[in-house]
């Protein structure tokens, strides 16, 4: 047994953290937070020239061909920097949806622009408030045209194209869409979100061109599939930014004073960031499990994903929040950076679904397991 | 990053289930055996055949095995289900201890008996006023001659009953600080003026002692270390008791609770189709899957030959509250049945009653979690020390509550 990536991993997390300590320090998070631009065009420009957008995409599509624990090492890494970048929803969305179920066509049409980071990507299931069911969803498709809209859609106002999951009356109740987003019968606007690093948008289809991505009636199936292999990746990018919440809160408790010695010496704030660290350290546990069964393409990616999603959206709730308590005043400012992973850390808690949902996904897989 | 056996490890894993399967005790050599007879003769048969503590080196009854065929060893014989606890203080924290330690004399004379289980070794570390505070004990030794005369009190002394040998810290130096005025000893349970009383805890069962100490001697040949060195000789085996104690899950764990849910009905469906029920064992499930998946690294750091850390405090932490809340939550689930312990009724013959009554146990012995805490902070995250106002002043100025 070998519970470790390798030494070439390592260096790539090395790499990949220089990198974004260089390119994507607070000062570029805040210019996003602050500014009117989406994301931050010159860091994803970068981003693509060094190949992340390529990771995974086979060497036939212009990628590079890596596993997905080179791919785990990078989101953790974008996460630790809260970087403001359109990458989850091309990367670990549209690109993973075209790797699924995209036909030789779709791939070669996509791919290698995805690969250049020429072309962004996104995927559209929600369609409003509460968790999206196939009987719940309201866009349909007939005659290759697509109508109904989809709210929020991460990236939905810059990406070129969008995966759509719409409502069908065959097999499982849906089917997944490709969807140019600057053709004609697309409406997009940009919606305000609790985390403006990371840009959001409703998107309106009125009989909108719409090509099928894998069969009708499995759209459902190809979704689950998709989340499961996403919500690693997320996962990943959670335990990253857990972990940077933690080292401010450690950073700022060693300088700041009260009773004549740092706060970190007090036991109220020690166990605090002790408690911290034992839920990062098992959301991080349960991540390299995820990534090996991602990696693999293991049967157990279902328990393993949900695993490692329900312990990272708990692990960086709890150290985003905390990290502000340790604070103080200070940290609830605008001024402070604290609020980059409180943000951050709801946004990726709710964005493919929520903690009750992969709860009970997790049960689900398991009693799976059992009946197997 | 590989689950797999290597071709080695599997043949060690097949070599090992082949032994545990041809030499499981058999209904017939068990019965008329109480607890503690039945575990020697599993140890001793083990031992006989080369599979008792087999990391330890060949000369001190053990097999020099690697960390992962330990590991593999542990697997294969929970698998059998043939454990025994009785062992695991003398093996896992004063074996460890004596042999960074003691000579090679001692060494060969005292463990390959606790290899085989004809020497079962408690440990006397806590007392009345030194327990989270370990460092303020106060039980005494004084040098007569070749030997130290020990008075004095210990407390929670788990197995001091039946138990052959004794690892123990003691204050020989009053007037200097206190971790300087300790020494490390082991002696003889059976040395005249040693007296065991047993303590009755919360859930009946009397586990572990008071033990008396009224002009006891001991060799001074028995010194593990220097004189005044004991603190530092009981982190070694500090160290060791949370490894072991942070393995030890116990049998009310997820697989217990998920069964558990599906037998019992909460408005006339089985419980675990519950959206609260279901959140509730995910998270506990999450829970234990981290702890197993550290552990794993923890392992694959050991097998690239780097020492186990203080990291290892998480599992006795996390695990010991989890199964407190999980046995808890079970009694939830057996509703009004819940409270039942007689085992003429009670569901899954009281596992979690009993559970739930040794829990609080769990979270005190061997550090509690607020210990646990501190030395994450201290040692992990490299945060400040508490203030200590005892600091730098010699032990007999500090003020007790007693004085």
């Amino acid at each position: 047994m070998n519970f470790e990536f390798s030494d070439e991993q390592n260096l790539l997390r090395e790499q990949a953290a220089g990198f974004l300590g260089d390119n994507c320090p607070p000062s570029a998070v805040r210019a996003i937070l602050e500014g009117d631009a989406p994301f931050d065009a010159d860091l994803w420009k970068q981003i693509a020239e060094l190949g992340w957008t390529a990771t995974t995409i086979p060497e036939a599509h212009g990628g590079l061909g890596l596993s997905y624990l080179e791919l785990c090492v990078i989101a953790e890494e974008l996460g630790r920097a809260v970087a403001p970048v359109p990458y989850s929803s091309s990367v670990y969305l549209a690109t993973e949806a075209l790797l699924l179920a995209g036909s030789d066509a779709q791939k070669e049409a996509w791919l290698p622009k995805l690969a250049e980071g020429k072309a962004i990507g996104t995927f559209a299931l929600s369609e409003g408030p509460g968790q999206p069911s196939p009987r719940a969803l309201a866009t349909r498709s007939a005659g290759g045209r697509l109508t109904g809209s989809k709210l929020p859609v991460a990236d939905g106002d810059v990406a070129d194209f969008a995966v759509v999951v719409a409502g069908s009356d065959a097999g499982d109740g849906a089917s997944l869409h490709l969807i140019p987003l600057d053709g004609d019968g697309v409406a997009r606007r940009t919606v305000e979100t609790l985390d403006p690093t990371r840009s959001h948008a409703k998107l309106d289809f009125d009989g909108a061109d719409a090509e099928p991505l894998g069969a009708d009636g499995e759209g459902w199936a190809l979704t689950q599939r998709l989340l499961d292999r996403a919500a690693v990746l997320f996962a990943w990018e959670q335990v990253g930014g857990s972990n940077a919440a933690l080292e401010q809160a450690k950073a700022y408790a060693m300088e700041r004073y009260t009773f004549g010695r740092p706060i970190a010496g007090h036991q109220a704030i020690k166990h605090k960031l002790a408690n911290i660290y034992v839920k990062n350290t098992l959301a991080r546990s349960n991540c390299y499990y995820g990534a090996w069964a991602l990696s693999t393409d293991a049967s157990e990616l279902p328990v393993a994903a949900a695993t490692a999603r329900v312990a990272a959206i708990q692990a960086y709730y709890f150290a985003s929040k905390e990290n502000i308590q340790t604070h103080g005043g200070m940290g609830f400012t605008w001024e402070f950076d604290c609020q980059f992973h409180y943000r951050r850390a709801k946004l990726l808690s709710v964005n493919i679904g929520s903690e009750g949902v992969w709860q009970d996904r997790l049960i689900a897989a398991i009693e799976n397991d059992r009946a197997a | 990053m590989d689950f797999s056996d290597t071709p080695a490890e599997a043949a060690f894993r097949a070599e090992a289930r082949a032994w545990l399967e041809a030499n499981q005790p058999t209904e017939d050599e068990l019965s008329g055996l109480d607890g503690l007879e039945q575990a020697r003769l599993w140890q001793k048969r083990k031992f006989d055949a080369g599979w008792a503590c087999i990391r330890w080196p060949k000369e001190y009854g053990g097999r020099g095995a690697s960390a992962i065929e330990q590991v593999i060893w542990n697997q294969e014989e929970a698998r059998t289900g043939t454990t025994f606890g009785v062992f695991g203080i003398g093996q896992g924290m004063a074996a460890p201890t004596l042999m960074a330690w003691a000579t090679e004399e001692q060494k060969l004379e005292h463990l390959p008996p606790l290899a085989s289980g004809e020497h079962i070794w408690c440990q006397l570390f806590s007392e009345p006023a030194g327990g989270s505070d370990l460092a303020a004990l106060r039980t005494n030794a004084v040098k007569d001659g070749d030997e130290w005369v020990i008075n004095g009190q210990k407390i929670w002394t788990t197995g001091a009953h039946f138990s052959d040998y004794a690892i123990l810290v003691l204050r020989t130096d009053p007037n200097v600080p206190k971790h300087k005025g300790l020494t490390y000893f082991f002696l003889d349970m059976k040395s005249p003026g040693i007296e065991v009383k047993p303590i009755k805890q919360i859930s009946g069962d009397s586990g572990f002692n008071e033990v008396y100490f009224t002009d006891v001697r001991v060799s001074d040949a028995q010194r593990l270390g220097a004189v005044g060195q004991g603190w530092q000789v009981a982190l070694t085996t500090l160290m060791n008791e949370r490894a072991a104690i942070g393995a030890g899950g116990g049998g009310a764990g997820f697989r217990q609770l998920f069964d558990l849910a599906t037998r019992v009905q909460i408005d006339d469906r089985p419980a675990i189709e519950d959206r609260s029920v279901r959140a509730k064992l995910a998270n506990w499930y999450v829970q234990e899957a981290g702890l197993r998946y550290t552990g794993y690294r923890s392992l694959t750091a050991l097998s690239r030959g780097e020492l186990p850390g203080p990291e290892n405090s998480i599992g006795k932490y996390v695990g010991a509250a989890k199964g407190q809340d999980m046995a808890s939550f079970a009694m939830d689930l057996l509703a009004m049945s819940g409270a039942i312990t007689d085992p003429e009724f009670a569901d899954a013959a009281g596992l979690f009653q009993d559970a739930y009554m040794g829990a609080p146990g769990g979270r005190i012995a061997g550090g509690t979690d607020e210990i646990m805490l501190n030395i994450l902070a201290e040692r992990v995250l490299g945060l400040p020390q508490d203030v200590r106002v005892d600091k730098g002043i010699p032990f007999s100025d500090v003020p007790t509550g007693a004085s």
